[in-house]
């Protein structure tokens, strides 16, 4: 194994990780602004509301992210009226595509994640709450989506890993992400193990990382669950 | 007309037909690994139970479609060099089935061992001691004993995994491998019409899945027939 190929191509692994992560943070935020709304409408909505979003979060969590990808990047081409409209100014762009995708697939697995974690509210606290005389949204805003994403959180951070994983499958559509990169010196000097190990090491060292900020994340969120002797304890004034 | 096939139907059928082969194919791989790496991190030996550990890591933190590369054009690589020091001398290329099979099935014993570890532990301790007094040696005790009872607790994780294990099926499409979804991209090719088949290949994911889903139920009821229901 020769590892000097890639302190040459470094700069190649570097733009796949700016891809990588720039894909995988936006997907992620737009899918979770998405998902916040759709799981609120899927606990509380009429049924007539909640039937397409059941529908929506069935086909994207039910269908290989692959598939979702390819019938978007190429699929949308079919449709004369799509390639006629200003649409097609984004559809034709590998990026727009592969992101698209991506948020409408994390919408669909959050969507999920926080309706479960919305349903598991006590019903000591939402009766405390209606009894205290809050409004529906105000107990939305209050008391139920507060300890909602505390319950969502370790979901959440599996959703995540998720994510950047499916991210390699970018790509497959030309882009060029760690796993893009990874490609491209593989093909040029036909030289996997190198290649891919470092595509795998990159990764790796994303994941714990975000494994390494959830936990700080959960020890912030869930300090009124720890148990009193881990606390600091509060000296008393002299 | 939208929902002609133009004559591509039988392909993607056959390409239906290949992608459950290699579901099914790397599932009993994946439970294979998953045993083995369960009774590893339940073992009293630490080497057995680091190997585990580092395996069930390091398979968590590496994109699939990676790992595929990995196994696919390293393997050939690997192979190769070996072939020639055995005294064979001709260019060997690697399966795509077995890269894929092997790939998917190596992840998802991971997964497999998590899921297999929490159902062995799940077992009533008592029972075990038990079968010991009675004097079954320890293969026994896990057959008649462990085996049967932890498949109830393992049922809900195994279904889940062997749900996500299908959908990354689709990745062996891109190792070159004529499942459904390559299948599908060819039909595509040749008739312009990409968002007919791949959406073809959308539902036949999905009816793969409801249908796992409802025999998983099945069997959930009929593993948990002599628990009380709360």
């Amino acid at each position: 194994m020769d590892f000097s190929i890639i302190a040459t191509n470094f700069p190649t692994y570097l733009e796949g990780l700016k891809n990588t992560v720039i894909l995988v943070s936006i997907s992620l935020v737009i899918g979770l602004l998405l998902a916040l709304p759709l799981a609120i409408l899927r606990n509380y909505g009429s049924a007539l509301v909640q039937a397409p979003i059941r529908a929506f979060v069935y086909f994207f969590r039910g269908t290989p992210l692959l598939v979702q990808m390819f019938l978007i990047y190429y699929g949308m081409g079919q449709f004369e009226w799509v390639k006629e409209s200003v649409l097609w100014y984004f559809f034709k762009e590998a990026y727009f595509c592969a992101l698209f995708a991506f948020t409408l697939n994390t919408a669909a697995y959050t969507t999920e994640i926080l309706r479960g974690a919305i349903k598991a509210t006590p019903h000591g606290e939402i009766e405390a709450a209606l009894a205290a005389g809050m409004s529906k949204l105000l107990m939305i805003r209050r008391i139920i989506l507060p300890s909602a994403f505390r319950r969502a959180l370790p979901a959440y951070s599996n959703e995540i890993i998720f994510m950047l994983h499916g991210s390699s499958l970018a790509s497959v559509i030309t882009i060029i992400d760690i796993t893009g990169a990874a490609r491209i010196i593989n093909s040029r000097y036909y030289s996997p193990y190198e290649a891919f190990l470092t595509a795998a090491a990159l990764y790796m060292t994303i994941t714990f990382l975000i494994v390494f900020l959830v936990k700080k994340l959960e020890l912030r969120w869930h300090a009124h669950l720890q148990p009193q002797s881990s606390q600091p304890a509060i000296e008393a004034p002299p | 007309m939208m929902f002609s096939l133009h004559g591509y139907g039988p392909a993607i059928f056959e390409g239906t037909i290949l992608t459950l082969e290699v579901s099914l194919t790397s599932l009993v791989l994946a439970m294979f690994f998953g045993i083995c790496g369960a009774l590893c991190k339940l073992s009293g030996t630490g080497p057995l139970r680091l190997i585990a550990q580092v395996y069930t890591t390091i398979i968590r933190g590496i994109p699939d479609l990676v790992l595929m590369l990995l196994i696919f054009f390293g393997g050939q690589v690997f192979i190769n060099q070996m072939a020639p020091l055995l005294g064979y001398d001709q260019y060997i290329d690697i399966n795509p089935f077995i890269a894929g099979i092997s790939t998917i099935g190596f992840i998802f014993g991971a997964y497999m061992t998590e899921t297999f570890r929490g159902a062995i532990l799940a077992v009533n301790q008592g029972q075990l001691e038990a079968g010991t007094a009675y004097g079954m040696s320890r293969a026994m005790v896990f057959r008649r004993i462990t085996l049967p009872q932890m498949v109830r607790h393992a049922l809900p994780g195994f279904g889940n995994n062997w749900l996500v294990l299908v959908k990354t099926t689709a990745l062996v499409s891109i190792i070159g491998l004529d499942d459904m979804v390559r299948k599908a991209g060819l039909a595509a090719g040749a008739t312009r019409k990409p968002f007919t088949f791949y959406l073809v290949v959308a539902i036949n994911y999905l009816l793969i899945t409801t249908i796992s889903v409802y025999i998983l139920k099945q069997l959930e009821r009929r593993y948990s027939v002599g628990v009380r229901e709360v």
